[in-house]
């Protein structure tokens, strides 16, 4: 006769009306498989923890949020943002959607022009452009996206020099109602410090004034708030274009579209409380559209968002290395999944669910990850299925900004693979090894002399 | 260790503690696991059940076993506390 298979017992006591803080119970079905290949073979094959990116599932939203602007504004480009996720494989499949790419250093430059970008299709945005950056990305002609006053006379003196004339942006910032209110990058719409930049441009005639942009901020739920930006950097094109008979390239609303994950504390799931494509796409579109914007210079709509394109298509598995009762009586349970991987874990209430099947049956449990370090929680509470040692998990919807802000902390960083269209899987990054860091660091003679 | 000798194990994973008006929902090992030790049964008769029955090694066995013990002795769900 076949065993049956073994859970481990568990009693709990009913907390009868009230919802306690690990939450509301958990219904769903354990992740086996992403997009058809099963989580135990990829484990097997390139180990625990991995990194798994989803190329479909890029695709997918790519062309839904691509559809949402589409259908209402006739003009659209998306701008991949590199600092999201900057994986070559990741970056070329929005490239090959049709992206440009929209970099905020030297480093990403560079990597936009290895993955084949073409110069004028690269957005440079950021505070911290050196001269030799501004010099190559105005030969490129790409376009430069203003952060300062000290930026802009450089970059003036620097057309000068070399006979250039890059095109530029003003970027700038504002209040749109909500809180925070991103302040620091850019020129200042309400004070007339934006209106200052662009005229200094415009008399100036040594830069094009190509176009306007704003990013408000990350993870905006406020759908209302693109209105009213997409409505002020209107306003100022037609200001432009009243004054200099200037019609401006674009407008570029930048990213901060909300991703479907459940910020910390918040009382719904994220998936309730995101704006859809649809609402965002409407409220921006409005304000162009409604604007005194010249109907034969409707500009280009530049878009970068980033973790709302990729943040569904990635996941993390891994193993249950451990469980322990805590002092207390609660349970906690320690994955090989630590905030060195998760970095978002510092905001998110992450989705986990076993990669196998489970009952019912759940545990006020924390979860925490491998690091030897307090701060190494996962989720402080949740209600979740009994796991046991080598049990494995998926935690889902991690794309953006994990692979790009991990740590190399105590422990080395592991493989991510892609899981193609047809269900290859390609290695897109090795794990690290203790020779990558051996190769980068030197001991002084004293010290390497020393005898016992 | 002795479970509470008035305690109700419901079949389908329920337990009433009369004394405390306190509730507690188990597991389907956890279900086995209470009615074996409620029927007086020595760990070891438990184990030999348990590992017939399922697919499971000493060693899980042995850690499930003191986690739940643990955890009953939590809720006071044992009568004498000399456990072992
Ligand atoms: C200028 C700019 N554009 C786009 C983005 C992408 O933002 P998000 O991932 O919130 O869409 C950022 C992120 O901070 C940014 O600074």
């Amino acid at each position: 006769m076949e065993k049956l298979r073994f859970e481990r017992p568990i009693i709990k006591r009913i907390e009868t009306g009230m919802p306690n803080k690990f939450g509301t119970k958990t219904e769903y079905d354990p992740i086996s498989h992403i997009d058809g290949v099963a989580v135990a073979d990829l484990i097997k094959k390139y180990g625990s923890p991995l990194f798994v990116v989803s190329e479909k599932t890029i695709r997918k939203t790519f062309n839904d949020a691509k559809r949402s602007f589409y259908t209402r504004y006739p003009r659209v480009q998306f701008a991949w943002s590199y600092k999201t996720n900057y994986l070559d494989a990741v970056c070329r499949v929005f490239h090959d959607e049709g992206s440009w790419a929209e970099v905020v250093s030297g480093f990403e430059y560079d990597k936009a022009i290895r993955n084949g970008v073409k110069g004028d299709k690269i957005i440079f945005n950021g505070p911290d452009k050196s001269e030799a950056d501004l010099e190559k990305a105005a030969k490129n002609g790409s376009m430069i996206h203003l952060d300062h006053f000290d930026e802009l006379y450089t970059l003036i003196e620097l057309a000068e020099k070399k006979n250039l004339k890059p095109k530029v942006a003003v970027r700038v910032n504002m209040d749109t109602g909500i809180y925070p209110s991103w302040d620091r990058f850019g020129f200042n719409y309400e004070n007339g410090e934006a209106w200052d930049a662009i005229n200094r441009i415009m008399l100036n005639k040594k830069l094009e004034l190509v176009g306007l942009h704003t990013h408000i901020g990350t993870y905006i739920l406020s759908v209302k708030s693109y209105g009213i930006a997409a409505s002020k950097l209107s306003y100022l094109a037609s200001e432009i274009e009243k004054k200099y008979g200037h019609a401006i390239k674009y407008i570029d609303m930048g990213g901060g579209f909300a991703s479907k994950n459940t910020l910390k504390g918040a009382y719904l799931p994220g998936t309730d409380t995101c704006p859809s494509f649809d609402e965002y796409a409407e409220s921006i579109t409005s304000g162009i559209i409604n604007s005194e914007i010249k109907p034969e210079n409707l500009p280009f709509l530049i878009l970068e968002s980033g973790r709302a394109l990729i943040d569904d298509a990635g996941y993390i598995i891994g193993t249950t290395l451990a469980n322990k009762r805590l002092p207390d009586g609660r349970r906690s349970m320690i994955i090989d999944v630590g905030v060195n991987l998760l970095f978002t874990s510092f905001w998110y209430e992450h989705k986990i669910t076993p990669a196998h099947a489970f009952t019912q049956h759940t545990e006020d449990t924390t979860i925490f990850g491998p690091l030897c370090m307090n701060i190494d929680v996962i989720r402080q509470n949740i209600s979740f299925p009994v796991l046991k040692k080598g049990d494995q998990f998926v935690i889902s919807k991690v794309g953006a900004y994990n692979m790009t802000q991990w740590l190399q902390f105590i422990t080395l960083r592991p493989k991510i693979v892609l899981i193609d269209l047809k269900k290859g899987v390609h290695i897109i990054r090795e794990s690290e090894t203790a020779e990558n860091f051996i190769r980068m660091e030197k001991t002084p003679e004293h010290l390497t002399s020393r005898q016992e | 260790m002795k479970i509470k000798k008035n305690i109700a194990v419901s079949e389908n994973g329920f337990v009433f503690d009369p004394t405390t008006g306190d509730s507690y929902s188990l597991n389907e090992i956890g279900t086995e696991f209470l009615n074996l030790m409620k029927a007086g049964k020595s760990k070891e008769k438990i184990q030999k059940e348990i590992m017939n029955k399922y697919d499971v090694d000493e060693i899980t066995f042995e850690k499930s076993f003191h986690d739940f013990i643990k955890m009953l002795a939590t809720y006071q769900l044992i009568e004498d506390h000399e456990e072992k």
